[in-house]
């Protein structure tokens, strides 16, 4: 059938063996270029995500003679456990704080940084400066920069006359301290997809909205600005919203989810009961959990990026 | 547009001469404020690295000293470089740094660009399920296949060896995804054209498709070795000693032990893992901000 609809479209078919025969080749070439890829993506990515959803119904330990399914056993335990509620609290704390700061902070700048002309490059480059830095070395910096005794920080607020603070050491501002190190590594990323999106604004616009008697800065912001960076705004938020909930490095770093649990994460969580507890079926639970998150951004990411590419 | 402008004969008229200073001096101030905010912001956030640049030549009774000066009194600019050195392999680290991220970037190359011009410029019938697992490989972290890599490591015995570090990372399903759109751009014509002289699609891949594809491999670049040369997670699982470590986990080993006594070696030490991705970026700001941002799109 499909060879007679061939027929009907292309009546004199020239050479159609060797036109067949090229055509194999290719797809031979297709599968073979294809093959290795997929292999390793089945072997490294797909297949060990599958088996950690699998894991998370047994009550396998590391090292443990038998092992056995347990069902909805991990979860139950899960639901039921405070240290991972704990955890999930910390998780969003953390990323209701960092994401509206870097991502508000990083408008700001790029608004500012943008219009500028000569100091523009400069700015660009210096804001985006912590985003290349290594986070585990920066962290250690930024332990000495609020250390509670010889810190510069807290020498300030001694000199202005406050008490000094115990930036990793005081249970109800370590997720603060740990929030300011994760605003300052975004804040350039963000203000860089943020001059992106503002380049792309027609200038027209800002005329016309001039003609319509908008002449103050934050009115031609509310009228113009906002409106046209709804997209950019949006992916900025879905991306820093993922960077935010994957925080880990600085946790195991600094404070090692303490003092007294206050800064346990949900990575750390994962981290401790699978690598160093070794309860896997319970730490393949919590990081099923953690995926289900993840891809729950990801749809909202990718159905951001779907209706951008229906704007342009 | 006001130096081009014909001076209208309002222009002359006292009223409007000091309209037009005032907007002069309302245009200046605002720019005055502008400045002033963009450096405030840059005190927050080029100032962790400047602490750790002065301190790092700074004596220790300066260090322990708490106040704010920056700059150190008394320069000591090889003490704690030196002290650094003495009490951690730092080049030993920085060697493996360097090992492993040219290794994965390598492997990711040769395994990414032929099935991304699959994707992009063949048609064969398992092209869209290959391009559907990749999408949702784009999904998936590292700490989700973590757990299972780690008891399969254990049993082939890949703990503690650079392959281990390596191998979980040699496919990136977002390099496929990123070659795959730019190869698309790539005009048929020219692959049919090499393709009827005689070249075999491998050699089309390789010698026709990959040179013009250098900005996307040079940002590619950029931000595989920018994610491995900092990635804490899968080195802290899979290393546990101080030869195989990584330059974020060795850094990390070494404040663990000194628990913070030793601040002036340690900022040396942050300088030292620090400095090349910093000086890279400086070099070629361009690429840098290409390939990282296109994490975005991820």
């Amino acid at each position: 059938m499909a060879l007679a609809a061939d027929r009907r479209e292309a009546p004199a078919p020239a050479a159609p063996s060797g036109i067949a025969r090229q055509e194999r080749v290719e797809a031979a070439s297709g599968y073979l270029f294809a093959l290795p890829a997929a292999l390793l993506m089945l072997a490294i990515i797909l297949g060990p995500s599958a088996v950690v959803i699998a894991m998370s119904f047994t009550n396998y330990e590391l090292g443990a003679i038998d092992w056995g399914w347990i069902g909805l056993g991990n979860y139950g335990e899960m639901l039921s456990d405070r240290t991972f509620w704990r955890s999930m609290r910390n998780t969003f704390v953390y990323v209701l704080i960092v994401v509206p700061s870097s991502v508000l902070l990083g408008l700001a700048i790029a608004i500012m940084v943008q219009s500028r002309i000569r100091a523009r490059r400069f700015y660009e480059v210096a804001f985006f400066l912590p985003v290349t830095t290594t986070l585990v070395a920066m962290a250690i910096v930024w332990s000495f920069v609020l250390h509670s005794r010889i810190g510069p920080v807290n020498a300030f607020l001694q000199l202005l006359g406050f008490e000094a603070v115990g930036f990793f050491t005081d249970p109800d501002t370590v997720l603060f301290s740990l929030a300011l190190i994760g605003i300052w590594q975004l804040v350039g990323f963000n203000m860089i997809l943020f001059i992106a999106g503002l380049s792309s604004i027609p200038r027209d616009l800002y005329d016309a909205a001039a003609v319509d008697g908008a002449d103050g800065w934050l009115d031609r912001f509310l009228r113009v600005t906002w409106p046209m960076l709804g997209p950019t705004t949006m992916f900025v938020v879905v991306t820093t919203c993922i960077t935010a909930f994957k925080v880990f490095d600085t946790v195991v770093v600094l404070t090692d989810g303490g003092p007294l649990g206050a800064s346990e994460v949900l990575l750390h969580s994962i981290y401790l009961e699978g690598f160093q507890y070794f309860r896997i079926g319970y730490a393949s639970a919590l990081t099923v959990a953690f995926l289900v998150f993840i891809l729950v951004f990801s749809l909202v990411q990718a159905w951001v990026i779907d209706r951008n590419v229906h704007y342009r | 547009m006001s130096t081009t402008a014909e001076p209208s004969p309002l222009a002359l008229t006292p009223v409007a001469t000091l309209s037009v200073a005032g907007a002069r001096i309302a245009n200046a101030a605002r720019l005055v404020a502008v400045h002033a905010l963009l450096i405030l912001a840059l005190v927050f956030v080029l100032g962790p690295i400047i602490w750790m640049l002065t301190t790092s030549v700074k004596p220790a009774n300066e260090i322990f000293q708490a106040g704010i000066d920056f700059m150190p009194r008394n320069p000591q600019p090889i003490t704690n470089y030196s002290d650094a050195f003495a009490s951690v392999p730092l080049l030993q680290f920085m060697m493996n740094g360097v090992i492993v991220c040219a290794g994965i970037l390598v492997v990711q190359l040769l395994t990414s660009i032929p099935c991304a011009y699959a994707l992009a410029k063949i048609r064969f019938r398992g092209a869209p399920v290959v391009f559907a697992l990749v999408l949702l490989g784009l999904c998936i972290p590292i700490q989700v296949p973590a757990l299972p890599l780690y008891l399969a490591f254990a049993q082939l015995g890949l703990l503690n060896t650079y392959l281990g570090l390596m191998l979980p990372f040699f496919l990136s399903v977002f390099a496929i995804f990123l070659f795959r759109q730019f190869f698309r751009s790539f005009p048929d014509e020219i692959i049919q054209a090499a393709r009827v002289d005689g070249m075999s699609e491998f050699e089309i891949v390789w010698r026709v498709v990959v040179p013009s594809a250098w900005p996307a491999i040079a940002a590619f670049s950029v931000f595989s070795v920018t994610a491995h040369w900092n990635d804490l997670y899968w080195p802290l699982i899979v290393v546990s000693k101080d030869a195989l470590a990584t330059p974020p986990l060795g850094v990390a080993f070494f404040f663990d032990a000194e628990t913070g006594s030793d601040f002036g070696s340690m900022m040396a030490a942050a300088t030292l893992v620090s400095a090349p991705l910093i000086i890279a970026f400086l070099v070629a700001q361009r690429q840098f901000i290409q390939g990282i941002t296109m994490t975005g799109l991820k």
